[in-house]
């Protein structure tokens, strides 16, 4: 039996179409079909000026806004040979560890409605709307701030905002509390998704598997730490936490840690904040001089680059840009040949893609 | 036993007999689905749920929801089987409708009196079985029919512990009528003392537990609702329904919820008996007795619901078989070893 599984389906959150040849209950074959959000990003951004872009790219993974900028600006910045103020570094890292976190707290909540349990989704969207006060309060975007400038920031943080920063990650790391106690300390959720979608970490690796579904697998590579520096990771004691099983479990488990691990980035760099301006000085109008850079960063959902090609023009002659999902679906066929159809549920929720991150 | 003891030609009683009947079921579904489908679940989850309609708590909600199904459309897919999907729903909730013919509401308050009252509402329980895969069959869809064949399969294996954990108390009360099962627990004694009568909950508590487990499998609730499973099959073999016909899906389900909530109040519980209140007395308190006891086991049951993640179809049958019919089996020796030593 041939089961189309989308573009509509509530599993594949958003609009990713799998076509499952079944016998039974168990998978033939999966071959996931691409494409039906495709806006066309690459193409766009020929035709934007740099300040332009930040926008869009904004919206490639739409749940994690602020760490989409990041790379872009890092691009365009050392291309043309300047450099952020270290307390506009500091806010970058302090925002980025946010989006993380609100990312993967949605992850958490939405795993257990995935495998069946219709309360975690909700203790999910209740803490994660506490980092969507932040970042609203410091850029004015609850989803898309818009806030980082090449050479900078748009504005500094408002008064008051670390105290309540300080408060809502105390909060953060009870819910993680929380959900270990509901979610993975469940028996059900246990059964539901040890040994399920195992992925080797070298099988990941040569799909071009990243972050934390590879960390899952056991192979110890972050790129805050062993990338090229980047933001202001250097400055912090922190730990990157892996797990030797590579099932839909691990995954669930390193996301969860990851989230604790930000929140406490997160408490010490805003006890770090350094003081001074958050905008470096840049001409009005940005014209990157001619050059090609890439650029990788961690980002929630895996490694995201751009390839920059410049022209000396005020907008890009050419970006390609590598968004985690796209590497993080690609071993699906693999690794869906052989299960039953609720375990497909279960690896696409763990392995925690999104849409707009495929399809660009 | 005796029924409503007026005196009436058999037209009238059977015409307020089936007038009771059938205004149980949605009456239950409604108080059912306001209080745990809307009010506790939302408290759990830490939201308001629906405030505004009606004024208190949104109590016109579900009447609302209700109200707005039976204007929808009612759509049937091209290539359905036109009349078994019609048909499928009402399978459903008649299954519904004939297990509370069985349960007493006082000593005098009972529709219908069968000797063999356990084996009846069990039989006529599982009927619905038959209902969901005319449902999903006819359907023809992929994902309905799925969830069918899951559904059965499902049932088949727990309706097995569900029978073998009401053994017990058949044994214990030496009846299989439900009235004379109550009159047991309100009479018996726990050993010698029989200061609050004999609930069957505390001396067949395992099976009180096996009755709560295998009654949530045959509600296709979660942890056992791979049927249902929204996330995966959408819904299921409601998938293709709409309206009316996907209102009476809802109503069988909060229905059957009521009426096993109900069963498990008379088997378990000692429906309508109160410690030393007998008679009139027992016959006027008997009904809120009984609806206090049967939310009571509800909130057991939504509890649940409401918390658990979903087991997968091999899991859960897995459970049943190597679990739960072993110890059900287990627990009606040790039963039935005490009921000759005792």
């Amino acid at each position: 039996m041939v089961l189309s599984m989308g573009p509509q389906h509530p599993a594949t959150h958003g609009t990713l179409r799998l076509v499952v040849r079944l016998d039974g209950e168990r998978v033939v074959a999966a071959d996931p079909v691409i494409g039906y959000m495709h806006r066309g990003y690459e193409k766009l951004t020929e035709f934007r000026t740099y300040p332009q872009i930040t926008t869009l790219v904004n919206r490639i993974d739409w749940l994690s806004s602020f760490a989409n900028e990041v790379p872009f600006v890092h691009g365009a910045e050392r291309l043309m040979e300047i450099e952020a103020p270290p307390r506009a570094e500091y806010i970058r890292t302090t925002l980025t560890e946010l989006a993380r976190i609100a990312t993967f707290l949605l992850f958490l909540g939405e795993m257990g409605l995935q495998v069946g349990a219709i309360t975690p989704p909700f203790y999910g969207f209740r803490d994660r709307e506490y980092v969507l006060n932040l970042i609203e309060g410091a850029t004015g975007g609850r989803f898309h701030p818009n806030f980082n400038r090449i050479g900078g920031l748009k504005e500094d943080l408002p008064w008051g905002w670390v105290a309540e920063c300080r408060q809502a990650m105390q909060k953060v790391l009870d819910s993680c509390d929380e959900f270990e106690d509901l979610v993975v300390g469940n028996p059900i959720f246990e059964q539901r998704t040890r040994s399920i979608g195992i992925i080797p970490g070298s099988v990941g690796a040569s799909y071009g598997v990243s972050g934390s579904n590879l960390r899952a697998s056991g192979v110890d590579w972050d790129l805050r730490r062993d990338g090229e520096p980047y933001l202001s990771y250097r400055d912090l004691d922190w730990k990157v936490w892996t797990h030797p099983d590579g099932d839909s479990f691990a995954r669930y488990w390193v996301r969860l840690q990851e989230t604790r691990e930000s929140a406490r980035m997160v408490l010490q760099l805003v006890d770090g904040l350094p003081s001074g301006p958050v905008m470096a000085k840049v001409p009005r109008i940005v014209k990157v001089p001619p050059g090609e850079i890439w650029v990788n960063t961690e980002n929630p959902l895996g490694e995201m680059g751009y390839y920059l090609v410049s022209k000396g023009a005020t907008g890009p002659f050419r970006v390609k840009i590598r968004s985690a999902s796209f590497g993080n679906t690609s071993i699906l066929p693999w690794l869906l040949r052989g299960c039953y159809v609720p375990d497909i549920i279960t690896i696409l929720a763990s392995l925690y893609f999104i849409l707009g991150d495929i399809d660009r | 036993m005796m029924t409503l003891a007026l005196d009436l030609g058999w037209g009238s009683t059977l015409a307020i007999k089936t007038l009771v009947i059938m205004l149980l079921i949605p009456l239950g579904a409604l108080i059912f689905g306001w209080v745990f489908l809307f009010k506790m679940m939302a408290h759990m989850q830490s939201r308001l749920g629906p405030m505004d309609s009606g004024g208190f708590h949104g109590w016109f909600q579900l009447i609302g929801d209700g109200i707005k199904f039976m204007q929808k459309e009612d759509i049937f897919p091209e290539k359905a089987d036109r009349r078994v999907m019609a048909l499928a729903p009402f399978v459903v909730l008649l299954s519904t409708f004939l297990v509370f013919l069985v349960i007493p509401a006082g000593p005098r308050i009972v529709v219908e009196p069968l000797d063999t009252g356990v084996f009846y509402a069990l039989a006529v329980s599982s009927l619905s079985v038959i209902g969901v895969l005319m449902a999903g069959w006819a359907s023809a869809n992929k994902y309905a029919l799925m969830s069918a064949l899951r559904a059965a399969g499902q049932l088949i294996a727990y309706e097995v512990p569900l029978v073998l954990a009401v053994v017990g108390v058949v044994i214990q009360a030496g009846t299989m009528n439900l009235q004379g099962i109550v009159v047991a627990q309100q009479e018996g004694a726990i050993f010698g003392w029989d200061g609050i009568g004999h609930p069957f909950v505390l001396t067949q508590i395992v099976g009180f537990a096996l009755f709560m487990i295998a009654a949530q499998a045959e509600l296709t609730q979660p942890p056992f609702d791979m049927p249902v499973a929204e996330s995966e099959l959408v819904g299921g073999y409601m998938v293709e329904y709409s309206g009316f016909r996907f209102l009476l899906f809802f109503l069988g389900e909060f229905g059957t919820a009521f009426a096993f909530s109900a069963l498990a109040a008379t088997l378990f519980l000692g429906g309508w008996a109160l410690p030393g209140v007998h008679g009139g007395t027992a016959d006027a308190l008997g009904p809120v007795v009984v609806l206090v006891k049967v939310m009571l086991v509800a909130f057991l049951m939504f509890w649940a619901r409401f918390t658990y993640p979903r087991m997968r179809e091999d899991q859960l049958q897995s459970l049943a078989w190597k679990w739960l019919i072993p110890l059900a089996l287990v627990n009606i020796l040790v039963t039935g070893a005490l009921k000759v030593a005792f």
